[in-house]
């Protein structure tokens, strides 16, 4: 029973909470996507290229993932398919995310999932942990992650001359610093740990061994083993 | 600016089968039903995937990286997002200037 101005109220403070949660994903981006950029410049890609695959794409981790295999002539299938491995544990989160967005339309749906990505899905689901997700907040995410993604890479791409070496000031750091501070927003305890540890062992020796992009995959496999086994441990 | 057709292909497939996963939740979630161990690792798969991806920037690079990552970690539940950023990488910056 809410009136149309509470309703629009409501909409407004929705949109101003997406943003106030996203802004220090969006930030910690900047340095990740002028570096992805530049790199991308280093691999023969034109500013056009990088803004296209930035648009379409839009997904950090493969984008890296993919650029680091890139060569001429470009490996289209392991491109593709290291693409698809990295990107495979969207499936989990879209899934995740199903019953919360019970109230999207189809069109809210299909762009705000086209927009999903670690941090805002991360972010949502901290949100549906206590109250009600709205369109106007996951799909104020999702655009602002997308908008500052392609609009600094692409940034990246035409500096990426004058920018010098990455690792100078650790922006190749900064990737890896964002998603520990997000796996501490995961945080429950005894049964994270045991996924954390055993995923970051499994990968770091699937990374030497196997060699990228296998290590996402053997890693998340490992950690959700995990989880499953002292789970049942717990409950027996 | 040029645009060359292998690439265009390869960003086409890399658009799609990103999409694909994107949305792929949607038609199989209603089905999924989740017994409480396999709800325990489900939810425990975020945590499991983030770490993957950077382990090997974490562990397997040298150890400037490693104890960056380990005082990241350690102030990453006390601190915002992003000042466990800015101390992850100036701890790096630090670190490899001292390790080399």
């Amino acid at each position: 029973m809410t009136t149309t101005s509470e309703q629009s109220t409501n909409f407004l403070a929705e949109i101003r909470n997406g943003l106030r949660d996203i802004l220090p994903a969006a930030i910690a981006a900047i340095p990740i996507g002028l570096l992805f950029g530049a790199l991308c410049v280093g691999k023969g890609l034109s500013p056009l290229e990088v803004a296209l695959m930035s648009g379409l794409v839009c997904a950090g981790a493969a984008q890296f993932a993919s650029i680091e295999i890139w060569g001429h002539p470009v490996p289209i299938a392991a491109v593709v398919f290291s693409t698809l491995l990295v990107n495979l544990r969207n499936l989990l989160m879209s899934a995740s995310l199903v019953p919360k967005t019970g109230s999207f339309t189809v069109l809210q749906r299909m762009l705000g999932f086209y927009a999903l990505s670690d941090e805002n899905w991360a972010l949502s689901e901290r949100r549906a942990a206590s109250r009600p997700l709205t369109p106007a907040y996951f799909l104020t995410m999702g655009g602002v992650l997308y908008t500052n993604w392609v609009f600094w890479t692409t940034l990246g791409a035409v500096a990426g001359a004058f920018l010098g070496d990455p690792r100078r000031i650790g922006a190749d750091f900064a990737f890896t610093a964002l998603f520990i501070g997000l796996i501490a927003g995961f945080w429950k305890g005894k049964s994270t740990a045991g996924a954390v540890v055993s995923s970051a062992v499994a990968s770091a020796l699937a990374f030497i061994v196997l060699g990228p992009p296998w290590h996402v995959l053997v890693g998340a496999a490992a950690g959700i083993l995990t989880a499953y086994a002292t789970s049942r441990a717990d409950t027996a | 600016m040029t645009l060359d057709i292998p690439t265009l292909l390869a960003i086409a497939g890399m658009a799609l089968v990103t999409y694909a996963t994107r949305i792929g939740g949607l038609f199989f979630a209603e089905k999924l039903e989740l017994s409480g161990r396999a709800r325990a690792a489900f939810n425990e798969i975020p945590a499991a995937v983030l770490v993957a991806v950077i382990a090997p920037m974490a562990l397997a690079t040298g150890p400037a990286e490693t104890v960056a990552a380990l005082l990241t970690a350690l102030v990453a539940r006390k601190l915002p997002l992003i000042a466990t950023i800015v101390i992850g990488v100036a701890a790096v910056v630090l670190l490899r200037g001292l390790l080399g």
